[in-house]
C-alpha cells in the first residue's frame, strides 16, 4: 500500500479533493466554504504527483458535496478528482466537471457590468471549456481564467 | 418577434433583420400609420441622449402611440438611490413597451429579464446599441440596393466603437470585404476580426483613408478620441488622417456613401456635407423609419 493511499484511507467518513492545482488549495477552500467548517480537515499542499508534476489536497471529514458545489472547483482547478469515502472505503471516485454555465459565485471582470453596480446575480455562458472562458450574459463580455474572482 | 425584447443585435437571426428592414421599408412610404393609438411607450433615458431618445419618439408619435418617459438619470427616482429592477417593475405598469439607455453595461438584459413588457435597448453603455446596427443595414441596402458583396470600409476608432463592432458582425452574414482604416492604437479588436475569420471573408488594414478610399462602396466613419491616447504627441500626430474632406473624395466609386452614427465633431469636414456621397443626415432619418419597424412589429400591430 502507498504512502498517498494510507493518507486517504485515515479518513473514517468524508470527502478527498485530490489533483488540486498547484497553488490551488487555499482557493479551493474558500470556494467549498470550508474556512468555517468545524470538523476536521486535512491539507496537503506542493505534494509529488506522477500525473501532473505537484499538488494539493484536501481531506473533509464527514461531509459530502453536491455535484454543482464540487464543479465550481473546475474553474481554478479542472483536474481536481473527488473521493468519497464511508466506513474507510472508497464508495465514489470521479473528476470535476466544468458545467456550460456558471450562476451567482464568479464576479464579472467589466467593472462598468450591471452585475458590479445592482444587486443581480452573475450568469455565465462558458465559451470555452478548455481555456476556460465565460461570457457575461450581461455585458457580454468575456472573463478569462486568469481573472476569475469568486464572489 | 411579437411580444419579445430587443437587447444585442445577436438576439436577431438574419432574416428577423432582414424583415425588420421590409417593414421599414413600408413606414419610409407611409410614416403616419396611427396603429398604435391604444399602446403607451416609456422612454427611460438614464443617461442623456438627446438624438436616439427624439427618434423613438418621432417614431412613437407617427405611429399614434403615447409616449412617457425621462430624459436623464436626475429627473428620475434612481437619483434617491432606487434599484434599476424597482424603477422597471413600476415603470411597466405605466406602459406596453420600455425604450431604455442606460450607462452600464447589460442594464438593458437584466431589466428585459424582471420586466413583464418587452424592452428595447437604446445603448447599454459600451455593450449594445442595436437599433443603430438596424439604421445602419437599412441605410446601406437602401443606398446600395443590396447587402451581399460590398467593401466597406471603417474609419478611425475601431477599437472602442461599439457601433463598428456590431455592424462588422451583423454584416459578417453578408459576403462583406471590409477595409479597416485606423490607427495602430484603435485597431478593430480580435473577438470582431474571430468573426470575419469565422465567415471566411476578407479584410484589409490601413492607417490612411486614401489608401482604401477608392475600392470602398460604404465609408463609416467615427470619431477618434484624444483621451483613447495614452501619448498625446501621437494623437496629435495621426488626428488629421481621419478627418474627411471633399478632396479624397475625388476618384471614389460612384456608388460611395458617406456613414456616420452621429454626432459628428470634426471628422467629417462641412464641405463634404453637399456631396452626393453625404448620407449622415438621411441615415439618422432612416432610424426614424425603422424604430417604427421594431415598434409595430413588437406590439403586434
Ligand atoms: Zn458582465
Amino acid at each position: 500500500m502507498s504512502k498517498k493511499e494510507l493518507n486517504v484511507s485515515a479518513l473514517q467518513n468524508g470527502t478527498v479533493i485530490d489533483h488540486i492545482a498547484q497553488g490551488q488549495v487555499e482557493r479551493v477552500l474558500y470556494i467549498l466554504n470550508l474556512p468555517n467548517y468545524d470538523d476536521q480537515i486535512y491539507l496537503g499542499a506542493n505534494l509529488d504527483s506522477k500525473k501532473y508534476g505537484k499538488k494539493g489536497i484536501i481531506k473533509v471529514s464527514n461531509k459530502f458535496f453536491e455535484p454543482e458545489e464540487v464543479n465550481k472547483i473546475a474553474l481554478v482547478s479542472p483536474t481536481a478528482s473527488i473521493i468519497e469515502i464511508r466506513d474507510y472505503d472508497v464508495i465514489k471516485k470521479g473528476n470535476v466537471q466544468i458545467s456550460d454555465e456558471i450562476k451567482g459565485f464568479v464576479k464579472c471582470v467589466n467593472p462598468n457590468c450591471i452585475t458590479n453596480h445592482e444587486n443581480v446575480p452573475t450568469w455565465f455562458d462558458v465559451t470555452d471549456k478548455k481555456e476556460i472562458v465565460l461570457k457575461c450574459r450581461y455585458c457580454e463580455k468575456n472573463t478569462a481564467k486568469a481573472n476569475i474572482e469568486f464572489i | 418577434m411579437k411580444g419579445k425584447s430587443l437587447i444585442s443585435i445577436n438576439d436577431y437571426s438574419k432574416d428577423e433583420m432582414l424583415r425588420i428592414l421590409d417593414i421599414a421599408e413600408d413606414f419610409e412610404k407611409q410614416p403616419h400609420q396611427p396603429i398604435l393609438s391604444d399602446k403607451v411607450v416609456s422612454t427611460l433615458f438614464f443617461e442623456p441622449s438627446t438624438r436616439t431618445r427624439l427618434s423613438f419618439e418621432s417614431a412613437a408619435n407617427q405611429l399614434g402611440a403615447r409616449v412617457i418617459g425621462f430624459s436623464d438619470a436626475n429627473s428620475s427616482s434612481t437619483k434617491k438611490g432606487e434599484s434599476l429592477k424597482d424603477t422597471i417593475l413600476t415603470v411597466a405598469c405605466y406602459s406596453d413597451l420600455i425604450v431604455m439607455r442606460h450607462p452600464l453595461a447589460g442594464s438593458a438584459r437584466w431589466a428585459s429579464e424582471v420586466s413583464p413588457v418587452p424592452i428595447i435597448n437604446a445603448g447599454d453603455g459600451a455593450n449594445q446599441h442595436p437599433t443603430q446596427c438596424l439604421l445602419d443595414l437599412y441605410s446601406i441596402r437602401k443606398t446600395q440596393g443590396k447587402l451581399d458583396k460590398l467593401n466597406i470600409a471603417f474609419v478611425g476608432d475601431l477599437k472602442y466603437g461599439r457601433t463598428v463592432h456590431s455592424l462588422t458582425i451583423a454584416m459578417c452574414n453578408f459576403d462583406t470585404t471590409f477595409h479597416l482604416i485606423s490607427p495602430d492604437e484603435l485597431k478593430l479588436p480580435s473577438y470582431v476580426k474571430q468573426h470575419i475569420k469565422n465567415k471566411k471573408l476578407e479584410y484589409h488594414q490601413y492607417r490612411t483613408i486614401e489608401e482604401a478610399i477608392g475600392k470602398a462602396d460604404i465609408l463609416y466613419m467615427t470619431r477618434v478620441q484624444r483621451e483613447r491616447f495614452a501619448d498625446p504627441i501621437e494623437y496629435e500626430n495621426v488626428k488629421n488622417s481621419y478627418i474627411l474632406t471633399k478632396n479624397q473624395l475625388k476618384g471614389c466609386k460612384e456608388n460611395l456613401k458617406v456613414l456616420h452614427p452621429l454626432p459628428r465633431v470634426n471628422e467629417i469636414s462641412e464641405n463634404v456635407d453637399n456631396t452626393p456621397q453625404a448620407y449622415y443626415f438621411q441615415q439618422a432619418q432612416n432610424g426614424v423609419y425603422v424604430r417604427q419597424a421594431l415598434l409595430a412589429t413588437i406590439l403586434g400591430a
